[in-house]
């Protein structure tokens, strides 16, 4: 026979316990922003985001590897976007439900899956090594490109979907073929979801280690050509972290990854939010 | 709307050409594109990277990429061709002899303990029995009764594969040691961890850890050079065939004199004695 | 057909062939790691590929049950940490606060998924490290420390996908059943949590792969021992660790061996992204 509770009683242990839970989960994650924010923000100022890494990072600034960051995360996008948005066409306007979609969907779905290490054994044996790439922003770019793809396709083909039959309608009547209906009609409609994904994409590039470090490599030099070596913000923070370089440097740069980070999520929250408005 | 599209997708069409463009312009995989690309012991590698970087400046217009990954990993790049130069701290293994090898300084190795540890010096069988884990507790070597945690690098590290070569002989590193993949990695974690005991590079001892006496001897330059500490290994360079042109530059450069006194000024043994 | 069709033909098709690049993306990595790595591990032996304790691949060893054993391990604690914090979280912010907390405090939980995971591996080598070293013993590097942090980094994942589907339970299932006097947590526990419990799964399954895949954080704090782990406090090493280790100089069949490591990762992960794919598929619309 079950014991009996009075289920306020009961109501109230449980609140007070996930209140409890969700006040640690909260501080913890607030914290570890605060805690890099307070020690790295009296570190960035216009030298350091501006200078020249010095002495393996013990001095100097992070320019090079915010050139780097920007370097690999702009090919990247440019590699992925159209394959991202290409695919997420075909998919809703091009096609019907069937197996075919199912894979594409499945196979995109699996890609997001991986983790970012086999990326970076990928890339590292077949860009820099097989393919004699070298370590490059090329093997960097095309590699990270592979690894936002999926989530370019999954928000492109959302916000095509999104965009109300009724345009496309308008436009048919109108005497369009379906290309010009889809890029002068559903696609600048779908502009800021797919913006959004891309936004995503970068934010995920930014950072992205794992993979980055084996393929682009850990050079301090501002790369000057697509098979320079570069290094990014993300790897520039765990080599001076990890060897003990600058203490007050690694939080710099973890602290400008953070306020990158920050700044782009809320870009693409926003714009994202504001999709949503026009459409739901 | 659909105009500024239709232009924007022209737009994106050429920008995709002129990146198609450069991307091609780009092939030629020449150190000019590049740069020179100097890869492996991470060791060699905050030396290496300081020589770059005055070899840049006295020569504006030439580039030289550093890279890290260990030695046995710039022995790779060297022969799969991702990198010019290898850098290596240990000997060639016989499998490796094919390729070319030029020593540009010596280094000691340095056996490292935290700073307030007890102990000044250990044994040369002493270090042995505590890296393959058969003493465990620091009062079996006249320390505090804790036990030891022991540091090592990767397997592929030119710093272990010294280690193992010139104090381990034919014991072998336990397999419960913690391991880490690089020197200044391992100086962080001996700096932080009072029961720790490691093995660096002695150019990357610093006030933050302690280096013991080996065998009597202590740790130092002076014993080095004067032959009394045995624990040494070479900074090679390493290259599949001849040196390329940009990479027979930057060595003649490592190995001139005015270099080679930075080299001693740094913390590590000329190649050139005075 | 005129030249309008045509065009509208070829658009389609080019459109075909970029929508299968995700597609052959995915078929050439795994062709490549399945064909770089399966090699190894029948000419070596599969079973004593997976249950073999001895990992020395300079010496051709390649044993990877300590790894095997490694992961799992990491992943269980990291799995005890982030779910009952964020099933709270989820929790607490769907039943029980305002719609304008939720609001609020969502995004900024999913910004912090964006955190990159070096900088969740430093805070745990800075902090949390020295931590268990001082007060609870061993090195510090540890399976605990390993546990926590990717139990922290899971957290934004099990708490943005639960709250999802939490909300999409229909409104009328919570208002009948606190019409028929139900409390809240009553509720909670009896009809909304059973209600989404295929998509919270399907979160759960997906911070068990983002915590297997993890790789930079892992390498910081868990001190990367190839040997079995007997307690909480002991070091550990991974799969994903042992891959990025080793990556660099391995050559020949240790490079192979490697492969067959990403090969055994890859297959795991596989397989829970199809669990958590077909659980969330079999929610009711």
């Amino acid at each position: 026979m079950r014991i009996y509770i009075d289920p306020k009683i009961e109501q109230r242990f449980f609140r007070a316990v996930l209140w409890l839970f969700t006040g640690v989960t909260v501080f913890i994650l607030f914290f570890i922003i605060f805690y890099v924010l307070k020690r790295g923000l009296p570190v960035v100022s216009l030298g350091f985001l501006t200078k020249n890494p010095v002495e393996m990072g013990k001095a100097g600034g992070i320019f090079s590897t915010i050139v780097g960051t920007v370097a690999l995360t702009v090919l990247a996008i440019l590699i992925a976007t159209p394959l991202g948005v290409g695919s997420a066409i075909y998919l809703t306007e091009y096609t019907r439900e069937n197996w075919v979609t199912r894979v594409i969907r499945f196979g995109s779905e699996c890609l997001a899956g991986i983790p970012s290490i086999i990326f970076g054994l990928f890339g590292f044996i077949l860009f820099v090594t097989k393919l004699g790439l070298g370590w490059s922003l090329l093997s960097g770019s095309l590699t990270l490109a592979f690894m936002i793809l999926p989530t370019i396709i999954r928000t492109s083909e959302e916000a095509i979907r999104s965009v109300p039959y009724a345009y496309r309608e308008v436009s048919f009547s109108l005497g369009s073929t379906k290309w010009q209906t889809v890029t002068r009609v559903v696609l600048p409609s779908a502009l800021p979801g797919i913006a959004t994904g891309v936004i995503l994409g970068v934010g995920r590039s930014i950072g992205e280690t794992a993979a980055v470090i084996f393929t682009a490599g850990s050079s301090l030099h501002i790369p000057t050509s697509l098979f320079s070596s570069s290094r990014t913000m993300s790897v520039h923070f765990y080599i001076l972290a990890r060897e003990g370089i600058s203490m007050a440097n690694a939080y710099g740069t973890a602290a400008v990854l953070i306020i990158a980070i920050l700044v782009i999520n809320v870009l693409a929250y926003t714009l994202m939010n504001k999709f949503m408005r026009k459409y739901c | 709307m659909s105009r500024s599209f239709h232009s924007n997708s022209r737009f994106l069409r050429s920008l995709s050409l002129l990146v198609l463009a450069g991307f091609i312009a780009g092939c030629g995989r020449g150190s000019a594109q590049r740069g020179l690309v100097v890869a492996g012991s991470t060791s060699v590698q905050p030396f290496a990277d300081h020589w770059a970087e005055v070899y840049m400046k006295e020569n504006r217009g030439r580039v030289v990429n550093v890279q890290g990954g260990g030695s046995s990993a710039g022995i790779q790049a060297a022969r799969e061709g991702a990198a010019d130069i290898g850098m290596s701290s240990r000997e060639l293994k016989p499998e490796e002899r094919d390729l070319l090898e030029v020593v540009v300084a010596w280094d000691g190795l340095a056996i490292i303990v935290h700073p307030g540890n007890r102990i000044e010096e250990l044994s040369l069988e002493q270090v042995q029995r505590v890296f393959a884990g058969n003493i465990t507790n620091w009062s079996a070597l006249g320390g505090s009764n804790h036990l030891i945690t022991v540091v090592t690098r990767e397997e592929g590290s030119g710093t272990r594969g010294a280690f193992q070569e010139l104090v381990m002989k034919k014991n072998r590193i336990s397999r419960g040691a913690i391991v880490q993949d690089s020197n200044g990695t391992v100086r962080e974690i001996v700096a932080n961890d009072p029961q720790s005991i490691g093995y660096i590079s002695l150019g990357l001892v610093s006030q933050k850890v302690k280096a013991v006496r080996f065998d009597g001897v202590e740790a130092s330059f002076e014993n080095i050079e004067q032959k009394k500490y045995r624990l040494i290994r070479p900074f090679l360079f390493v290259t599949k065939g001849p040196p390329n042109a940009a990479a027979q530059q930057f060595v003649n450069f490592v190995l001139s004199r005015p270099t080679q006194e930075m080299i001693r000024h740094d913390g590590l043994i000329p190649v050139f004695k005075e | 057909m005129n030249r309008l069709e045509r065009n509208e033909k070829l658009t389609r098709l080019a459109l075909l062939l970029v929508a299968f690049s995700a597609v052959s993306i995915l078929l050439v990595i795994t062709i490549f790691i399945f064909g770089e790595g399966t090699p190894v591990m029948f000419r070596y032996g599969l079973q004593k590929f997976l249950f073999s304790l001895d990992w020395f691949p300079l010496e051709k060893s390649y044993g990877l049950l300590p790894m095997i054993i490694g992961s799992l391990f990491v992943t269980a604690g990291a799995l005890v940490i982030g779910v009952p914090l964020g099933l709270a979280c989820a929790i607490v912010l769907t039943e029980f606060s305002s719609k304008r907390l939720r609001r609020i405090l969502k995004p900024i939980i999913e910004l912090l998924a964006g955190i990159p995971s070096v900088v969740y591996g430093f805070i745990g080598v800075v902090i949390l490290v020295p931590f268990i070293r001082d007060n609870l013993g061993g090195p510090g590097l540890s399976v605990l420390a390993a546990s926590i942090i990717l139990g922290i980094m899971i957290l934004p994942t099990i708490i943005s996908i639960s709250i999802d589907s939490l909300e999409a339970v229909p409104r009328t299932y919570r208002e009948g059943s606190i019409a028929l006097g139900a409390t809240r947590w009553q509720t909670t526990r009896m009809v909304m949590f059973p209600a989404a419990k295929s998509g919270i799964i399907a979160s759960i399954i997906l911070g068990m792969g983002r915590a297997i895949g993890e790789t930079m954080a892992v390498i910081m704090i868990a001190g990367n021992a190839a040997t079995i782990p007997r307690s909480l406090l002991d070091p550990v090493r991974t799969l994903t660790s042992n891959i990025a280790l080793e990556m660099g100089y391995a050559a020949g069949e240790h490079r192979e061996a490697l492969f067959a490591t990403g090969v055994i990762l890859f297959i795991i992960i596989m397989v829970l992204n199809t669990i958590a794919n077909l659980t969330s598929k079999r929610r009711t619309p």
